[in-house]
């Protein structure tokens, strides 16, 4: 018998949930569609005074992040949740939060973009705010959101960090799916995340600071090269924070998750939901005497290069499954980030490209296998096929 | 692989097939399985055809796609009784639907040969118990009845803890009753 109780929730449950106990001085949303039930859970938190945040409904979700940005900058801990095309319409504020270094938390229900209008799950959200320097942890499950929305909070609020945070979640997949759910106890939460102590703040006029002024040629340049070294540094800091974590919580994180990957031949790289049904791919072919494996990258902002070139440069063919379509010409997004991670290394596999998923198409296990036995033959004849392909489209 | 049992509920928006997936679910968890509970999103209507899944199993459950080959289909709104509900359904598959006729006579109509058949009046039930056409909690004890993958107490005592602060002492009474008359009356065929 499992020696915890698990209790019975929807992944956008779980993410409120997990708010609750972080129990953030502000949260700024914008109440209605395109947003999740993780605003609608956290609002009714706040109701019956469950926490004493500050909730600030919003007109939209642009002025959501503007709210949260002033928020933080006046040094309240701050969360907010978006999904899809709310936080595309976020997304000036969405930069000025991470240059402005703002350790917001953000659970993101990932769903497609508009246009044809759909609203279920792709990674394009996110995917496009890929490069607005927020870190970004992509879950699996309920249990991978509950547990990385605190971690966020501690990673995002380090004083050598100083970045916001994205856990996103696969829209519908996990959000509207109940698991039996491993909570930790609201003390123990509290205690983990600690009282917030800002660096800065807009309200401590004994030491007044200017944020978000004008910053033309003479050091606009200055701070984005400060920005980068954050993101670089964060690199070094997340362990001591997962070590934190797994001391306090007894559970391991890491910037990735391999499953059964140690002597494969072949692995299949994949974010949140998709490795998982990847799992069951994995086992029929283990079974079969085929050595493969899977990577599921928890963590894509920092991208943890040197984590991931180390574990996938041994094998022979990887293939990557990418759930949004980056219109790049060259491979989807973590496609081409997984390719440049490994080129510099000397032993370099066979790297295949499949798109799959967008708008919600559904992803099955049989799907995955076939990938997998394409790529064992790629690891045979070496021939590869550099095109990049699309599973379970309609050509 | 098979050590996972599928279960896909048919029913209309409103009709409770979301919850009714979602009970099962949690009672199954609270007898130590681990469980998904999910329904298949289109735009909601009420009165729309809509599915819904759930997923029973011993161990942690990894997959993320739909259900495409359920062990057990129920169909809680008797006019999605047709021959789609059997998608994806095998041989040895168990249907169990809701209907006043006999287990024979749904197997003629859809052409299922195979496995069980098991038919209960549960919109009858629910109007003279529940009082309203809420079929979904009946569906539950015939579901049970037909295949026991959790005990009547087990979703009893979930019944009661989901019900109970919501809608009262008298009407979650009703609502047992109601399960506990269509694992009674349920016919097997």
């Amino acid at each position: 018998m499992k020696k915890t109780k698990l209790i019975p929730m929807m992944g956008d449950q779980v993410a409120a949930y997990a708010m609750r106990q972080v129990e953030p001085d502000v949260v700024a949303a914008y109440p209605i569609t395109p947003q999740t039930e993780i605003v609608m859970s956290f609002s009714q938190y706040v109701a019956d005074g469950k926490v004493k945040t500050e909730l600030i409904p919003v007109e939209s979700e642009h002025s959501a992040m503007s709210a949260c940005v002033g928020a933080a900058a006046a040094g309240a801990r701050t969360m907010t949740a978006t999904s899809a095309n709310g936080l595309a319409l976020m997304w000036e504020i969405v930069y000025i939060a991470a240059s402005t270094r703002l350790p917001i938390v953000m659970p993101v229900v990932n769903r497609a973009l508009s246009a044809p209008i759909n609203i279920h799950c792709d990674h394009s959200d996110t995917m496009g705010a890929r490069d607005s320097g927020w870190i970004q942890i992509y879950c699996e499950n309920g249990q991978e959101v509950y547990e990385s929305i605190i971690l966020a909070v501690k990673i995002a609020e380090h004083k050598d960090i100083q970045l916001p945070v994205m856990v996103c979640q696969d829209g519908f997949i996990t959000s509207h799916a109940v698991e039996g759910i491993e909570l930790f106890d609201d003390k123990v939460v509290k205690g983990f995340i600690g009282e917030y102590k800002p660096r800065f703040s807009l309200l401590d006029v004994d030491h007044p600071v200017t944020v978000g002024p004008l910053d033309l040629q003479d050091f606009y340049f200055e701070h984005k090269r400060q920005q980068s070294e954050a993101m670089d540094n964060s690199i070094k800091i997340i362990p001591k924070v997962f070590k934190e974590f797994a001391d306090t919580f007894g559970k391991r994180h890491d910037f990735s998750e391999t499953y059964r990957l140690e002597d494969a031949e072949v692995a299949i790289c994949a974010l949140s939901s998709t490795a998982g049904t990847a799992k069951i791919a994995v086992d029929k072919l283990r079974e079969e005497g085929h050595k493969v494996g899977l990577m599921k990258p928890r963590f894509f902002r920092p991208f943890p290069r040197e984590h991931i070139a180390k574990r996938l440069s041994p094998l022979k063919a990887i293939a990557v499954l990418d759930r949004s379509e980056s219109f790049s010409g060259n491979g989807g997004p973590l496609f081409t980030e997984i390719k440049a991670a490994l080129y510099p290394e000397r032993h370099r596999p066979a790297v295949l490209n499949y798109i799959y998923g967008l708008g919600g198409r559904d992803i099955f296990a049989e799907d995955i296998e076939s990938v997998f036995r394409t790529l064992l033959d790629v690891a045979k004849t070496g021939a590869t096929d550099e095109r990049i392909q699309f599973i379970g489209v309609r050509e | 692989m098979k050590n996972i049992t599928e279960v896909r509920w048919h029913g209309r928006g409103g009709q409770g097939a979301k919850s009714a997936a979602q009970f099962l679910a949690e009672a199954a968890l609270d007898s130590g399985k681990y469980i998904q509970a999910f329904p298949e999103y289109g735009p909601e209507r009420a009165g729309a055809p809509i599915r819904a899944y759930t997923r029973i199993s011993d161990n942690v459950i990894n997959i993320h796609s739909s259900v495409t080959s359920p062990d057990v289909v129920v169909v809680i709104d008797s006019t999605l009784i047709t021959p789609s509900v059997l998608e994806g359904l095998p041989k040895e598959g168990v249907l169990v639907v809701n209907s006043p006729d006999e287990p024979d006579v749904i197997r003629k109509n859809l052409s299922f040969k195979g496995g069980k058949v098991a038919t209960v009046d549960a919109t009858k039930i629910a109007l003279e118990t529940i009082k309203a056409p809420m079929p979904n909690t009946p569906m539950l004890g015939a579901l049970l009845k037909t295949y026991p993958i959790v005990s009547l107490d087990a979703l009893e005592s979930k019944i009661r803890d989901k019900f109970l602060k919501k809608i009262g002492e008298e009407k979650t009474a009703a609502n047992i009753k109601a399960i506990k008359r269509a694992y009674e009356e349920v016919k097997l065929g």
